[in-house]
């Protein structure tokens, strides 16, 4: 039997059409949108929106909120991004540790905020970082710390952002880190105790260096994903206080949705995705001299 | 000696299950206190020191969300969303990477990849656009609005094409061979084979559906349409000041989600290391 010249086609089809709607038109519409003052007028007549070139580009270089909500993205990235690697890469040789038992229990408990609804969690951590009720305030104060207006004080609010980021998402590169650790041949162990290397040379000689394509890859994955946070702030700060948590993402959605200014809203997206392709494409670049060396 | 070294081995041995008990521990607390929390009746979460053991057990809060609140409503639009773009996208998916996988078409390659480099924009980019579509379709606050844009995903035709790709030709041809239609090895041969990486595949969508926000809560501007989470956040921006009534519409958003986890967690896990490997 042939297979007739469209059959493939049939089968992909309905795929294509979907991610061309949904998917890239809209990349495109979206770059034109940026050149426009789509406004609230414009949703009701195309014909509203006019051509304005780079103007929302330049407009967003002169905007201080926007520049303020890129600073607090990057700092969300980056110490929320090594705080959350160390924190997996940490957990993931504990739980490959041979000395562990209850192995099971112990990587449930760690994965357990990784697959719940961050709206869900983020309500439950406001309520830890109630400066008067709240439990987290209550346990340092063992420690002999003062009561922390966590969500109230500007210097605080993005730590305490961080935190749940933290919690909510070190459970997920976990598990590859304990993956990649059990590629790393036991030989190599053995080799090292051989020659009286302690654990944390064995460490520092073996485990870490062996981890660094995985390491390097999830470090990737995680600046890409929090450069995209939305709702840690749209939940816990809305933002604040005086926009100490403003992310770029509740920028633009505050632009586009709550405010209809889609067009400059738009600009704010492209800013996001050449940001994001930076770092993609940097990952493709060392994967390459990794590959080769 | 010996004894000492033995006894510092055993004492080193209790130090570190203690400090990983101390940070499970501390990773499950919010989910302890989120659960006892809910069972409290109102205003008793608001003292100093905090209590974690209700006094005085109730399911007031649970019974003022359905009845009052109507998060019955709300469950339902996030089970009926979850389902339905599962159901739909898996369908569609998996047609496409089958057709990737096993038949060869004039610029495949070229697509393939135009696919995959394209994985990298992120979704806020369509965002504007798509809701501009999604109103001129008169599909804001409905089901569609969600599972229409959810029906494709280009990481999941990948993954299954990659999966088909290790199942041999042979088989496929004995059954053209039988006469067999191109939708009939689809259907009977292709997709039970490709069962591992469809469950995977189902599970991650269903969760990522039930979780989502930022889009539900741009389309579905109706109250009756929120999904669980958008309901969530609405509420909260009303009823703050109910700890009790905010912990046990947490439960309700989180319960299902982690008892669907605990029963399939290998193939979460799977799933985990397939994207782990994708890059």
């Amino acid at each position: 039997m042939k297979t007739k010249l469209f059959t493939p086609y049939f089968f992909i089809a309905p795929a294509l059409l979907t991610l061309l709607i949904f998917f890239f038109l809209p990349v495109s519409e979206a770059f034109l949108m940026s050149l426009t003052d789509f406004d609230i007028y414009s949703l009701s007549s195309l014909k509203r929106a006019r051509f304005i070139f780079l103007n929302n580009y330049l407009q967003l270089i002169n905007d201080p909120i926007f520049w303020k909500a890129l600073f607090n993205t990057c700092y969300f990235v980056l110490v929320g991004g090594p705080l959350t690697i160390l924190m997996s890469l940490f957990t993931a040789i504990a739980l490959n540790s041979k000395l562990l038992r209850f192995k099971k229990f112990f990587r449930l408990a760690f994965f357990m905020p990784v697959v719940t609804s961050l709206v869900a969690v983020a309500v439950v951590w406001r309520y830890l970082y109630h400066p008067r009720f709240g439990v987290i305030n209550y346990f340092l104060s063992f420690l002999g710390i003062d009561s922390i207006d966590w969500l109230g004080d500007p210097k605080w609010a993005m730590p305490a952002l961080i935190i749940l980021a933290v919690w909510k998402n070190f459970g997920y590169h976990m598990m590859i880190f304990l993956a990649g650790l059990q590629t790393i041949p036991d030989y190599l162990y053995e080799a090292a105790r051989i020659d009286g290397a302690g654990w944390w040379r064995q460490l520092t000689n073996i485990t870490i260096p062996q981890l660094a394509p995985t390491t390097f890859f999830v470090t990737i994955m995680t600046i890409i994903g929090y450069f995209q946070f939305f709702a840690e702030p749209y939940i816990m700060t809305q933002g604040g206080p005086l926009n100490s948590t403003l992310s770029i993402v509740l920028y633009l959605y505050q632009h586009g949705f709550r405010w209809w200014r889609m067009g400059y809203a738009s600009s704010i997206a492209f800013i996001l995705f050449f940001i994001v392709c930076f770092l993609a494409m940097l990952q493709m670049l060392v994967r390459k001299k990794l590959e080769q060396s | 000696m010996k004894l000492n070294q033995k006894m510092r081995k055993i004492f080193i041995a209790i130090a570190f299950h203690l400090l990983i008990a101390l940070l499970s521990g501390i990773t499950l607390l919010p989910f302890i206190w989120m659960l006892s929390t809910s069972v409290m009746p109102t205003g008793e979460a608001s003292t100093f020191p905090p209590t974690l053991v209700p006094k005085k057990f109730t399911l007031d809060q649970y019974r003022f969300l359905f009845d009052r609140i109507n998060l019955g409503r709300h469950f339902l639009n996030s089970l009926i969303l979850a389902i339905s773009v599962t159901g739909v996208s898996l369908l569609i998916n998996s047609l496409a990477g089958y057709g990737f996988a096993k038949f060869s078409f004039k610029g495949k390659r070229p697509l393939f990849i135009f696919l995959l480099s394209s994985m990298i924009i992120p979704a806020q980019v369509t965002m504007l656009p798509v809701f501009l579509i999604l109103n001129k379709m008169g599909l804001l606050n409905t089901y569609f609005g969600i599972i229409l844009p959810g029906m494709a995903s280009i990481f999941a035709i990948f993954l299954i094409n990659q999966y088909l790709k290790g199942i041999p030709d042979s088989l496929l041809e004995a059954a053209k061979i039988d006469g067999a239609s191109h939708f009939t090895i689809y259907w009977r041969i292709i997709l039970p084979l490709a069962k591992p990486v469809l469950v995977t595949l189902a599970l991650f969508t269903f969760m990522g559906t039930w979780n989502d926000f930022l889009w539900p809560l741009i389309v579905m501007t109706k109250e009756e349409m929120y999904t669980l989470p958008v309901a969530l956040a609405n509420l909260f921006g009303e009823h703050a000041q109910d700890v009790e009534l905010m912990m046990a519409g947490s439960v309700i958003t989180i319960l299902p989600i982690m008892i669907v986890f605990m029963f399939l967690q290998k193939y979460y896990i799977q799933g985990i290391l397939l994207g782990g490997v994708k890059e």
